[in-house]
């Protein structure tokens, strides 16, 4: 227990200095990192612990990221008021559309979220008036107080150990451990006195807050938006994330965002071919690593044992 | 009463699978159910408890219309139930199974953020004692034998503090011995809380042994209905079993 | 508001029909691969392309021989279908006794592997094939033109289905196939041999797509990204449908044929939104399509 906490803050230091480095180029990597890192955990928190396959993140996530671009572009909001509100808006649409999708189980509830997700990519793409359509969101700048890359690295550090925290205390309550007796039988989690799908809403409704953030975040980060953060394989590519790291603990995700981007980053500066790459560990994954890069290291006791 | 079924009929696509069911079990009776497979002895249970939808007729728990309820308000006002299949959480182990249930009963699992390893040690420890996995508590709960997962499947039931317990097949697949030990336990359980049980059996032992009404479903219909001894004597109900050893 | 020209109306009905029968022939495919073996197969699309660019190789092969593009259609089509068979028995086999999610990341693990490994052999532009000399012209229809080609794919689509019908109908296999989509685990205790019967469907589904694509080919641009762009279309069609339901699946197809093709003329803007609403909307009142069978409990 003790060593998995040592581990903890040894990362958050170095995270912490890493803008010492004086390099844009890390500062810009661990930022992409950071907020991909918080995307896949909240999705997680459906897929992992919950037992819900979800195919449609990149929706809350795109709610989050063009509500806090276009209060603060189009409509003078503050930052701090935009942020607020992508993270509600975020929360709002996994509400409405999470209401819809846990009527149905397995593929058929896959498959909704997949639609759902689409639709919302459909509507920003069309809506050329409101979002740009697919020439995109443009010169969203960084807030008042945050106007420096290194800056708003550090704001997002907060923002993402703070969420972090978060969804870790909600993971570890009781709440969180209904989920995970939701995801091993559901059946039997109603006749223990659970309405599950009350339970299910509401993980969903926290995954798609802090989707909201991380969208947020991303459209500051970035500077511009472009519906294909929407667009379907953007959702596979959290989900990937997710299982890479190790959908079964819980900052698995986050390692799982780390590695691929950092990845992602190498091989795309030799070769142009990042999916066939992405496609083969994918693949060596689900057949030699089922529990992920974190579940392999667990297995070879390099951590000692956490809690689940 | 504790549980009233009037009339209940259930049908899939055409099939009729209970058709037109009747019965009333007082408080603090055992009760069992007993017919060939198929007889539609699981589908009645999950009638009962929610999981499906009567096409006609009604239920009644406690006084209260249960009919149209769903399975987990039904589980609050008092009812426990054990499935056919083990139905266990198997990835978390055999404490937190049965401390998920208590959790539960207990209204405490809106809370978000206090950690949950906390909560209700003592009762789940105790509820772990009574169905006799003392040494199993820290054990990943689908590792353990078969019979041991019944047995926690009773603790799960039992976490949630039911006035009346259905269990469905809970000796099914068991050896002799582990049949005797499951029954005296769940004999005594009853004893002392004062429960009411409705149980469904193949092994025709085990029914004669502490039930003290038995009926009898055959193709969705109760053919008959009686203390132990005026089933055994039943010319129908042997007619039924003609070729059932067991 | 013009009236628009009956002829006219038509034409792009059967344009829509046309589209349909593509539409038809991979969704075939991926859903008896659902219906028999539980798999969502992501990468069909991919098939479908590779079924594409391979007609355009056999096709620039056998430059000048009579027949080539016959030929070439033959070719890839079952080229595809080895592929596929490849993919199960080596691959996708070994996951099984895995839990779902696992089978359904693999085969998007290979659109991705599928996808760069078209763009490393036949590179990133564009390319096409003419059609065969037979099929070259057009007909008049109420005095509009409608290339001959594509009625040829619409009797094709037609043909394939009433093969496919009469093969699960009136065909021990057929018989099996049915059985296997009711209850798979009965059929071992048959004595039949279920893991050379889910080699055998994954075959007969990636031939369907090989063909698909083998025939899409000379009507249209044969690019990346065709995988991704028809495997969303092939889910509408299957959810519309009902997914393992043969019926369904063209009933599915030529609904959504007629959609697309009247929506872009209708509502330009919004017809993109409609096809995905109509997805979910299917889901959400009758989730187990128009034909398909009603979900358990």
């Amino acid at each position: 227990m003790l060593k998995r906490n040592w581990f903890l803050i040894i990362i958050t230091l170095f995270l912490a200095l890493l803008p010492c480095t004086e390099s844009r180029f890390y500062i810009f990597l661990g930022t992409d990192i950071l907020i991909m890192g918080l995307f896949a955990v909240s999705l997680n928190l459906l897929l992992g612990y919950t037992g819900l396959v979800s195919f449609g993140q990149a929706a809350y996530f795109g709610i989050g990221a063009y509500t806090c671009a276009l209060l603060m572009k189009k409509a003078a909001v503050v930052f701090p008021l935009a942020f607020v509100a992508a993270a509600l808006a975020g929360a709002i649409g996994a509400l409405l559309i999470g209401f819809f999708c846990i009527r149905l189980t397995k593929i058929y509830f896959s498959m909704l979220t997949l639609a759902f997700s689409q639709i919302v990519w459909a509507i920003v793409f069309k809506w050329n008036s409101l979002t740009g359509g697919d020439t995109g969101l443009i010169g969203i700048n960084f807030p008042q107080y945050l106007d420096s890359s290194t800056r708003f690295y550090y704001f997002t550090l907060g923002v993402v150990v703070v969420s972090l925290y978060i969804l870790g205390k909600v993971v570890g309550s009781p709440f969180g451990r209904i989920l995970a007796t939701i995801r091993e039988n559901p059946e039997r989690t109603e006749f223990i006195g659970i309405n599950v799908k009350l339970f299910q809403l509401i993980a969903f409704m926290i995954s798609g807050f802090f989707a909201g953030i991380s969208g947020a975040l991303f459209g500051i980060f970035n500077h511009s938006l472009f519906p294909d953060l929407l667009y379907w394989p953007m959702s596979a590519e959290v989900l990937i994330m997710s299982i890479l790291g190790g959908m079964y603990n819980f900052l698995g995700p986050a390692v799982g965002a780390a590695v691929m981007l950092y990845l992602r980053m190498l091989v795309t500066s030799y070769t142009q071919y990042w999916p066939l790459i992405m496609g083969t560990i994918l693949a060596l994954l689900l057949f030699f690593f089922p529990g992920g890069i974190v579940g392999f290291l667990k297995s070879q006791r390099i951590f000692a044992k956490g809690k689940r | 009463m504790i549980l009233t079924v009037e009339k209940v009929k259930k049908s899939f696509d055409g099939f009729i699978a209970v058709n037109g069911v009747s019965l009333a079990i007082p408080k603090g009776e055992i009760w069992a159910i007993i017919g060939p497979n198929g007889a539609g002895k699981t589908t009645l249970f999950n009638l009962i408890t929610g999981h499906i939808r009567v096409n006609e007729g009604k239920l009644t728990f406690k006084g209260i219309d249960i009919t149209r309820m769903p399975p987990h308000q039904i589980c609050r006002l008092g009812m426990g139930r054990s499935f056919q299949r083990t139905n266990i959480f198997p990835r978390l182990t055999v404490f937190q199974n049965i401390q998920a249930a208590v959790l539960a009963h207990r209204g405490k699992s809106f809370n978000f953020f206090k950690p949950v390893d906390s909560f209700f040690r003592d009762e789940t420890r105790a509820l772990i004692e009574r169905v006799g996995l003392k040494d199993y508590g820290e054990t990943v709960s689908g590792t353990i034998s078969y019979g041991f997962q019944k047995q926690l499947e009773l603790g799960i039931a039992l976490a949630s503090e039911p006035e009346l317990l259905l269990l469905d097949e809970p000796t099914a697949g068991m050896s002799v011995k582990e049949t005797h030990q499951t029954m005296e336990l769940i004999g005594r359980i009853i004893r002392e809380k004062g429960l009411s049980l409705l149980f469904t059996e193949h092994d025709m032992e085990v029914v004669f042994s502490i039930a003290e009404t038995v009926m009898v479903l055959h193709q969705g219909r109760l053919i008959a209905e009686g203390s132990p001894a005026e089933i055994r004597g039943n010319l129908d109900v042997q007619k039924v079993y003609l070729g059932e050893t067991r | 508001m013009n009236l628009p020209d009956p002829s006219f109306l038509i034409i792009q009905s059967l344009s829509g029909l046309t589209y349909a029968m593509f539409l038809f022939l991979i969704a075939s495919g991926l859903s008896l691969i659902f219906g028999i073996l539980r798999v969502l197969n992501f990468a069909h699309g991919s098939l479908y392309m590779v079924g594409a660019y391979l007609t355009y190789s056999f096709v620039s092969l056998f430059i000048n021989a009579p027949g080539q593009f016959w030929w070439a259609v033959i070719l890839a089509s079952v080229s595809v279908a080895l592929i596929g068979g490849i993919i199960e028995r080596f691959f996708l086999s070994r996951l099984y006794i895995r839990e779902e999610l696992s089978q359904l990341l693999f085969t998007y693990a290979l659109v991705l592997i599928i996808g760069d490994f078209a763009k490393v052999i036949w590179g990133t532009g564009q390319l096409s094939i003419s059609r065969p000399p037979i099929l070259k012209g057009a007909i008049q229809i109420f005095g509009q033109y409608f290339p001959e080609y594509n009625i040829f794919i619409i009797l094709i689509g037609l043909g394939i289905a009433f093969i496919f019908w009469l093969i699960l109908n009136r065909t021990r296999w057929g018989r099996i196939i049915r059985a296997a989509a009711l209850d798979r685990e009965m059929l071992g205790s048959l004595g039949v041999n279920v893991s050379r019967l889910f080699t055998l469907v994954f075959i007969i589904g990636a031939w369907l797509a090989g063909l698909g694509g083998a025939l899409v080919a000379p009507i249209a641009a044969i690019v990346p990204g065709m995988d991704v762009e028809i495997i969303i279309n092939v889910f509408i069609v299957v959810v519309i449908g009902g997914l393992g339901s043969f019926w369904g699946t063209l009933l599915g197809a030529l609904v959504l044929g007629q959609v697309i093709s009247f929506g872009i003329l209708i509502l330009p803007r919004l017809a993109i939104v409609f096809i995905y609403v109509l997805m979910a909307v299917v889901l959400i009142i009758r989730p187990w399509g128009l034909l398909g069978k009603p979900l358990q409990r």
